[in-house]
């Protein structure tokens, strides 16, 4: 007899990501499978997908989702959520689509209060594209569009943006909270914090957001396993970790 | 009871986590090569099943089990 210890979920597919080795939108998109698998999303769920590397992913998900157009997934998610509140919608963007091109969208849902999940892939590039400068690339990094050897510089184009924070100062939404996946444990918190912010939808409170530092071995040019030690030596010191805001208790 | 980590060999790109984080040094690099190019890890022995191999595994290509 078979006891398994880690099966591949079963609102997966059998479609081979498009992704790179190595990548975290990988991860979070597995990490998403399983909730929706031990929490029954798969007839109640319904997922928004946004523009960037993750465009191709609801193929991945034998189940209904929506693929909407440059950063307006979270307006989207509104017409879903207004039209049936009974459903479960899950908003899963990266940073070139919520930051930069899907900025408005992204704040006046925060600010309508709009009760549905957000989940940002932050990699502080553009991926898909060709690892362009992002709104969200650290100061000194380079990128295609900001080459070697001063990479980003704040004369150019300004400072890296904190979605969780800016997003935390709204009183519509009641969740934010910043993790990463570049080890086995915060794989695990991160799947923690995705559960907490579903579970908040489900309670009907208000908009929860979770931000995700994510690897992007190819648009960063490294090695994936040193991939994940960059994001510990440069992207935690500018997007610190935890939970920056928790309303769910105020908002009972 | 036997410790199996079965990797799903066109699925894997090679990124090593998985032979990073197994607390057993159980993965090692493999030698043959995949539809898409890549190198899938080899398993050796000395697996405890612990599964934190398929956790990290940004494809889904590895599944661990425990086979009486």
């Amino acid at each position: 007899m078979r006891k398994y210890v880690y099966k591949r979920p079963e609102v997966f597919t059998d479609a081979i990501t498009t992704y790179c080795g190595g990548c975290g939108h990988g991860i979070v998109n597995k990490l998403m499978a399983e909730l929706i698998d031990e929490m029954g999303l798969q007839e109640n769920g319904i997922l928004v997908w946004p523009i960037g590397c993750s465009c191709l992913s609801d193929r991945y998900y034998d189940m209904d989702a929506y693929m909407a157009l440059h950063g307006r997934a979270p307006a989207a998610a509104t017409g879903i959520k207004r039209a049936d509140p009974s459903k479960c919608v899950i908003v899963y963007q990266g940073d070139g689509d919520l930051v930069s091109e899907g900025m408005a969208e992204i704040m006046h849902a925060g600010i309508r209060g709009e009760k549905f999940t957000v989940i940002f892939i932050n990699n502080a590039i553009y991926g898909m594209t060709g690892a362009q400068m992002a709104p969200t690339t650290l100061l000194g990094q380079t990128a295609t569009t900001a080459p070697a050897p001063l990479g980003r510089i704040v004369d150019n184009s300004g400072y890296p943006v904190k979605m969780a924070e800016i997003l935390a100062e709204l009183p519509g939404v009641i969740y934010s909270e910043r993790v990463t996946v570049n080890s086995p444990q915060r794989i695990i918190a991160c799947k923690k914090a995705l559960k907490k912010a579903i579970q908040l939808q489900l309670d009907g409170k208000g908009m929860s957001f979770v931000e995700v530092l994510s690897p992007c071995p190819t648009g960063w040019k490294m090695a994936p396993t040193k991939a994940l030690d960059w994001i510990d030596d440069e992207m935690t010191k500018v997007y610190p970790l935890g939970v920056i805001k928790d309303a769910s208790k105020e908002a009972e | 009871m036997k410790n199996v980590v079965e990797i799903d060999f066109n699925r894997c790109k090679e990124c090593g986590y998985c032979i990073r984080f197994c607390p057993k040094g159980v993965l090692s690099k493999g030698e043959k090569v995949n539809k898409k190019g890549y190198y899938p890890p080899v398993v050796g022995d000395g697996c405890i099943a612990c599964g934190t191999c398929a956790r990290v595994c940004p494809d889904t290509a590895i599944t661990v089990y425990k086979e009486d």
